[in-house]
């Protein structure tokens, strides 16, 4: 008792410190709060594929199946919807497909596709995630007599063509993304895993 | 009773709490129509709170249950239609009386020192507001709920780098679904109105602490009487109490009158989609959000991907809101209010009012090439107001400001 000085920078020091180490802590709780938040283990699981047989495909339409809660479309495409394709090429943003996130290395082509006829593509437009609705009429009213079929976002004004690829000016940045399939046989396609490489 | 009164103020300060925000807090005598909105705001905060308590005990914040639990609301509960029209409809009316409030804010310099932190706060609140409204927006589990909540979770994910692993950790899957309804209903019943209510009690307390601006932008505090009250101040109550409870009888007649004839006031405060259930394969054909998101929306659709990325007209979207903060900073005008500002500042204001619901109504509409450029034109001016108001503000020829509020 007979020294009443205070030592302020020891004081200093240890309310810093405690400070600190309690920021600290405080910080770590935080962390199984947030990953909380992360895809369960369960919506992880749910992405299984999914099987599709293609002969319910009539030519010329569209069938469209749930992967991953995401829309994915079977085109089945005509002689004339095929012929169409290259001459859109000078419209595209990016005709030879060289975003390479978009589709899988086998369907890098013309077609965007394994099978030419069959175009299989996530509905999930690359600008905010609508789905854009399939307008395979060519030069309608309300999208221009020089409108060659495709898809058309009625969120913000996206246009793609029948392989899938997007109209410069459009919002969209980049191509629809080709989901990895692969053929089983001849009518049947599962939807979620890459071919073989065979 | 007095000595029941004495004993409570010995514990709790119940009578100086009285007097120091009701019968002694002096507001400028001069208050005008503009002046109703802040009380009315209040009003609808307590309705929403209100009426949303009764609408949780029937509503199942699940995706294959939500959208029937809505309709159940709607048909089958006592009642269950008014309370579940009055939220909605109190949401909208939210973001007009928000917006009156703002817009008075605008006009009379509220914003300007030394209420800076006032108007910060208002604006987090603001933002908050929308955080609100989009959430709750999702629970009906419509189509315009799904698809609203799916764009605009997707804004995230166009932020470089980080932006796909942000937008999944917000809806907790790799699309919008069970897990994002159930957090999205955890913020907009809980987490959300926990923070707005302390928003405003902040908002309040610096509020009563400087005292309210008034349209004429004079410090009524600066000429006092003998009895230290400010010369130009009346007591809030009953002077303003009497005045705010007008202002919230003619508010509830026209709410009534939305409530019960026209809920869903054309597909504006509830779009006809939402009453189909969310379907994640289809879009509907033209979406929009909800009216009062929609300047913002036609920002976003107004800039063009650059360099292949989104990023962009989010950036700028993200830009109109928050350029609200830094408003008591960039008016460097030698007056507040708009009874004394000069031509230039008048101008601006009526460009930005013009451009604001412009941008509003094509936000709405369906894209053309037309309207989109009109949409370019009217952001470059939303911006245009506050980027250059430094210097329109400081060069704008000004009138002299009086030494007492005026009776105009």
């Amino acid at each position: 008792m007979s020294d009443t000085s205070v030592d302020t920078s020891k004081r200093r020091f240890l309310v810093t410190v405690s400070s600190a180490v309690g920021g600290v802590a405080a910080l770590g709780v935080t962390v199984p709060f947030v990953l909380s938040m992360n895809p369960s283990a369960r919506a992880k699981a749910a992405g299984a594929p999914v099987e599709v047989d293609l002969s319910k495909v009539e030519p010329g339409m569209l069938m469209a199946v749930e992967w991953r809660g995401k829309p994915v479309w079977v085109v089945n495409r005509t002689k004339e919807m095929l012929d169409m394709l290259t001459k859109n090429d000078d419209k595209l943003t990016d005709p030879a497909s060289d975003t390479t996130s978009q589709q899988p290395e086998y369907c890098k082509n013309a077609t965007r596709s394994i099978k030419p006829e069959y175009l299989i593509v996530v509905g999930i437009c690359t600008h905010l995630g609508c789905s854009p609705t399939f307008r395979k009429e060519i030069g309608p009213a309300d999208l221009g007599a020089d409108w060659p079929g495709g898809w058309f976002c009625p969120c913000h004004g996206s246009r793609f063509d029948l392989a899938a690829r997007v109209f410069n000016g459009s919002p969209a940045p980049t191509n629809l993304e080709i989901p990895p399939h692969k053929y089983l046989s001849e009518t049947k396609v599962l939807i979620g895993e890459d071919q073989g490489a065979a | 009773m007095e000595k029941l009164l004495n004993w409570v103020d010995e514990r709790f300060p119940l009578t100086a709490s009285y007097k120091a925000h009701l019968s002694e807090y002096f507001a400028p005598r001069n208050f005008n129509f503009w002046y109703f909105f802040g009380s009315l705001a209040l009003l609808v905060l307590v309705i929403q709170i209100v009426s949303g308590i009764f609408l949780t005990m029937h509503y199942k914040p699940d995706a294959a249950l939500a959208f029937a639990s809505v309709e159940y609301i709607m048909r089958d509960v006592d009642y269950g239609w008014l309370i579940r029209y009055i939220h909605s409809t109190g949401a909208s009316m939210f973001f007009v009386v928000v917006y009156l409030h703002m817009f008075r804010g605008l006009i009379y310099g509220s914003y300007r020192q030394p209420r800076e932190l006032i108007w910060l706060f208002g604006v987090i609140i603001y933002l908050v507001l929308m955080g609100e409204a989009f959430m709750g927006y999702l629970l009906p589990w419509g189509q315009m709920s799904y698809w609203g909540a799916q764009v605009i979770v997707n804004l995230f994910a166009t932020v470089p780098f980080i932006g796909g692993d942000l937008s999944e950790w917000i809806r907790g899957d790799y699309v919008i679904g069970d897990a994002t309804l159930n957090r999205f209903f955890a913020f907009h019943v809980i987490a959300l109105p926990l923070v707005l209510l302390g928003l405003v009690a902040a908002h309040l307390v610096a509020l009563h602490e400087v005292g309210s601006n008034n349209p004429d932008g004079v410090e009524i505090k600066k000429l006092k009487g003998e009895d230290g009250h400010p010369l130009d101040g009346i007591p809030f109550h009953p002077y303003y109490t009497v005045k705010d409870i007008l202002g919230v009888v003619v508010f509830l007649m026209v709410f009534s009158a939305i409530v019960f004839f026209a809920p869903e006031m054309g597909g504006y405060f509830l779009e006809a989609n939402n009453f189909i259930p969310a379907d994640p394969l289809k879009t509907p054909e033209h979406i929009a959000p909800v009216w009062y998101f929609t300047p913002y929306y036609a920002i976003l659709r107004a800039v063009p991907p650059i360099l292949g990325s989104q990023f962009p007209g989010v950036a700028a979207m993200g830009v109109a809101v928050l350029i609200f903060f830094a408003l008591p900073w960039l008016d460097k005008s030698p007056v507040k209010s708009i009874r004394y500002r000069g031509p230039k500042f008048k101008i601006a204001l009526a460009l930005f009012v013009i451009a604001f619901i412009g941008l509003g109504i094509l936000g709405v509409l369906p894209v053309t090439i037309l309207y989109t450029w009109i949409a370019r034109v009217l952001s470059v001016v939303y911006f245009a107001f506050f980027f250059l108001m430094p210097w329109y503000t400081s060069n704008d020829s000004v009138k002299p400001v009086p030494e007492r509020v005026t009776d105009k």
